[in-house]
């Protein structure tokens, strides 16, 4: 079994937009999200000695997350009262009297279909993200997901022009043959 | 890249870099004269057309700079107090 190492240092580059995207899709609020990776990372730096290099770093930190998001709840619903659903009528005057069932949410509004099908696209491609080899990944994310300028990645990663192209196309191939499947 | 008739590699490094529109006027008609007569080029060219759609459509949440460096620092800190 390879033994994975541990080093915090590259932790917000490699790893904050995935666990940032898998952290919105579960208790969608940025605000909250943002402090649950917070945590993520201070718990991880806390226990880095009992990392046993058995997984991948992104998978640990992944099981911590998962913690801090059940704890999340866990807290939030503690105070009873505040997960319980009261229905009133509408104290609106201009509405007073009409059907409760007239204010149901228009079941034709297709954008919670789109949302879910949105949220549901960006797991699988941070899925497929997951499954590049780390450079490709990081360069493809810049290019793509971030649209950083050719140059900016060239400078920063110390790489010229024709070796971006040939590693976007290497990841663009890669991407196209992953998300097939499900979504072309 | 002097040639008129392009080699299958580079016809996709073009088809690539037009997906972020940074082919040059003379790189797109080359592509466009290689697709004429090459239909793997063309598949991958609808591919790739597609695959940017896909990543158009949705944005894969991120977080800001600010707040990444912010969380580094964080990081940095409780490194420094271990």
């Amino acid at each position: 079994m390879p033994n994975h190492e541990i080093n915090p240092n590259n932790w917000v580059k490699l790893y904050s937009d995935y666990l940032y995207n898998y952290t919105i899709t579960r208790v969608n609020d940025h605000e909250v999200a943002q402090d649950l990776i917070s945590e993520t990372f201070m718990a991880g730096l806390k226990s880095m000695k009992n990392f046993k290099g058995e997984a991948s770093e992104r998978t640990w930190l992944i099981s911590i997350l998962k913690r801090k998001i059940i704890d999340h709840y866990r807290k939030i619903n503690s105070n009873k009262g505040k997960a319980e659903v009261r229905v009133n009528f509408s104290s609106n005057e201009d509405s007073e009297g009409d059907w409760l069932e007239e204010r149901v949410s228009d079941p034709h509004n297709r954008n919670a279909e789109t949302a879910i099908e949105n949220t549901e696209l960006g797991n699988a491609i941070q899925n497929c993200l997951g499954k590049l080899p780390k450079k490709q990944a990081h360069i493809f994310e810049m290019k793509t997901i971030l649209n950083y300028d050719t140059e900016t990645i060239c400078n920063e990663l110390e790489i010229t022009a024709s070796n971006l192209w040939v590693i976007i196309h290497r990841a663009r191939t890669a991407m196209a043959s992953c998300l097939e499947k499900n979504w072309f | 890249m002097k040639k008129t008739f392009l080699p299958c590699e580079e016809a996709n490094i073009v088809c690539d870099k037009s997906q972020y529109s940074e082919a040059s006027f003379m790189e797109i008609i080359k592509l466009n004269l290689h697709l004429l007569y090459c239909k793997a080029c063309r598949t991958y060219s609808a591919n790739n057309a597609k695959l940017s759609q896909l990543f158009k459509k949705v944005k894969p949440a991120t977080l800001q700079a600010d707040q990444k460096n912010k969380l580094q620092k964080e990081i940095e800190e409780q490194l420094k107090k271990q």
